[in-house]
């Protein structure tokens, strides 16, 4: 292949906004190895043997409970994709599978949620959550996100489903299996590709989102990790060493993940799953 | 085994339903039914309800009609905060439309080049911020922007502009434009992979036979792959507009709830906020936040209903 001044162009365009995408984090990243001085001093340079240091680091952690954040977060995410993936599946599963009265009024009755946002029925939430004596649990958040993921994740699901060819559970029909047990040993493991789009819609938002932590779980050590950089940061705004190492604490899991996960989650996007 | 005590429905509820409804589909949608219904289409609906109340002092609510929605379009002390609210929500979804979907549209054409290498590389890169927390961009952005580190002029001075360099987020006149670019500089890939994928989805022959046809580059793009690609540039539009009328992360992390400076960066997510929970003197009034929450709910489904009747049945005729 030649290479044509048009395609060096065209790399060059792209490699610039590529540094400057991940220039600004790279430059959190490596300031947060280095001391105070050096910080200020050569913002651009990479840590050294003299000015390397992880002041930041324990100061995060002697002042604040970001491992436990960090576990709040996670539980949150997690439990929230299982419930959302299952119940999800459940119910895309049965709208695609099965006719009945008032099935594609029930498809547009979900689909509401994915053009309304549940944030602007906060005022309610609360109340509600007050209520039930839910405020500053984790229970709080992962109801609120399952409901705000399932609508989306329904509609990812149900295209999936239909894919799966029909003999398979015709054969398993045929042979008796009940409903339940053809979705439980069938279709569910067979809808793991899927997985990975509805996280890429569900997971995200939920571990990064900070209105519902903020009010719903602002305290008692129920935390998430984006509220607790948030007030972290809040209120050791002068200490640059310990700013850069939270942000960095914080950056750090999302970006292994996402360089691990990136084949799936960018496939996912592309696969017009939205369209 | 337990499958088998299940109830033995089979087959025959592929067809339309009987009289009675079939246990098995009411098990499976249950779940997901209660737990939608309950903590998201009951709250919208609970808000547009108590939007239409107001409380005393004492916590007691009375029916006021549509009295909060007068108060907050007219009375000075909420209708100036408000329109400046949505006049900056405006100005903010405005900036992402041209900005942000305009450079995602050229990233996606410049990706879907054929043999280009190392397209997924770049794709995977420049995808990367928006995976990571509008908070944690907020402060990163912050701190790029501080004349205290010093980063953004000595950048700008490589380059020769160093005289350029400003305050810009403590200034009330770049404020808002800064907050907004920073939210694009995030959100970028979504336009950017949505773009894409449609223009893989355009078949190779199709722009074959322009080129062979006389089409200059700038042609087939103008008018082959650009018409191909409006239902999907009317998605991006719509995403764009409900995710920023209901903007609020990165603003609070930025600017916190005041939205500073003089609310110049103030949207409709901090203004609701502030009404909700109140600030400084001024005390949190559900009702008051009910009736915000709802005028926010009513733009939005303006912005929805005039995309699925207006612009998506228009663009429709273009699709295969």
């Amino acid at each position: 292949m030649t290479i044509r001044p048009g395609r060096i162009a065209v790399h060059i365009a792209l490699i610039l906004y590529t540094v400057l995408a991940l220039g600004p984090i790279f430059l959190i990243l490596i300031n947060a190895f280095k001391t105070r001085r050096a910080i200020f001093a050569d913002p651009l340079g990479l840590p050294n043997g003299q000015t390397w240091t992880t002041i930041g680091f324990d100061r995060v952690f002697a002042n604040s409970d970001f491992g436990l954040y960090f576990f709040n977060s996670l539980t949150v995410t997690v439990v929230s994709l299982v419930l959302i993936v299952l119940i999800g599946a459940m119910a895309a599963w049965a709208l695609t599978e099965y006719r009945f009265r008032g099935n594609t009024l029930l498809s547009l009755y979900l689909a509401i949620g994915i053009m309304v946002p549940i944030r602007l029925g906060s005022v309610s939430i609360l109340r509600m959550m007050v209520e039930l004596n839910l405020v500053n649990t984790l229970t709080a958040l992962i109801l609120v996100y399952v409901a705000q993921g399932l609508p989306l994740a329904i509609l990812i699901l149900g295209e999936f489903i239909q894919q799966i060819p029909k003999d398979l559970r015709d054969a398993a029909r045929c042979d008796g299996v009940s409903e339940y047990r053809i979705f439980f040993s069938i279709i569910l493991p067979l809808i793991s590709p899927a997985i990975a789009t509805v996280a890429v819609f569900t997971m995200v938002p939920v571990w990064n989102d900070l209105w519902f932590p903020l009010i719903l779980a602002p305290g008692d050590g129920k935390q998430t990790i984006t509220l607790g950089v948030q007030q972290f940061i809040g209120q050791y705004v002068t200490d640059w060493n310990a700013v850069l190492a939270s942000l960095t604490l914080a950056i750090a899991p999302v970006l292994v993940l996402y360089l691990l996960f990136s084949r799936y989650l960018v496939r996912g996007l592309t696969a017009g799953a939205v369209k | 085994m337990t499958d088998l005590t299940a109830p033995s429905v089979q087959a025959a509820d592929a067809v339309p339903a009987r009289s009675r409804f079939p246990l098995h589909i009411a098990v499976f949608l249950a779940p997901a039914l209660a737990i939608y219904t309950l903590f998201s289409i009951y709250p919208l609906i609970d808000t547009i309800r108590l939007s239409l109340y107001a409380g005393d002092e004492t916590g007691v609510r009375s029916f006021v009609g549509l009295q909060n929605f007068y108060t907050l379009l007219t009375d000075p002390n909420w209708s100036v905060q408000f329109w400046n609210a949505f006049r900056n929500n405006l100005i903010f979804f405005a900036i992402h439309m041209v900005v942000q979907n305009g450079i995602g549209l050229g990233l996606a054409m410049l990706l879907s080049l054929p043999r280009l290498t190392g397209g997924s590389v770049y794709r995977t890169l420049i995808f990367l911020p928006t995976m990571l927390s509008v908070v944690i961009i907020g402060f990163i952005w912050q701190l790029m922007l501080n004349p205290l580190w010093g980063i953004a002029p000595s950048l700008l001075k490589m380059v020769g502009l160093g005289g350029f360099f400003g305050p810009w987020l403590g200034q009330e006149s770049t404020a808002l434009l800064t907050v907004s670019l920073i939210s694009v500089w995030q959100f970028v890939g979504i336009p950017m992979m949505l773009i894409y994928a449609a223009l893989l989805n355009i078949p190779d022959d199709l722009l074959d036979a322009a080129t062979v046809d006389g089409a200059g580059p700038f042609s087939v793009f103008w008018f082959v792959r650009l018409p191909l690609i409006l239902p999907t540039l009317g998605v991006v539009s719509i995403l764009t507009f409900v995710a920023n009328f209901n903007a609020f992360d990165l603003i609070y992390a930025i600017k916190g709830a005041l939205a500073g400076p003089n609310f110049s960066t103030d949207i409709l997510g901090t203004f609701f906020y502030r009404t909700f929970f109140g600030f400084q003197l001024q005390v949190g009034s559900p009702t008051m936040g009910a009736a915000v929450a709802t005028a926010m709910l009513v733009i939005i489904l303006i912005g929805v209903l005039i995309y699925l009747f207006g612009v998506q049945r228009r663009l429709q005729r273009h699709t295969f």
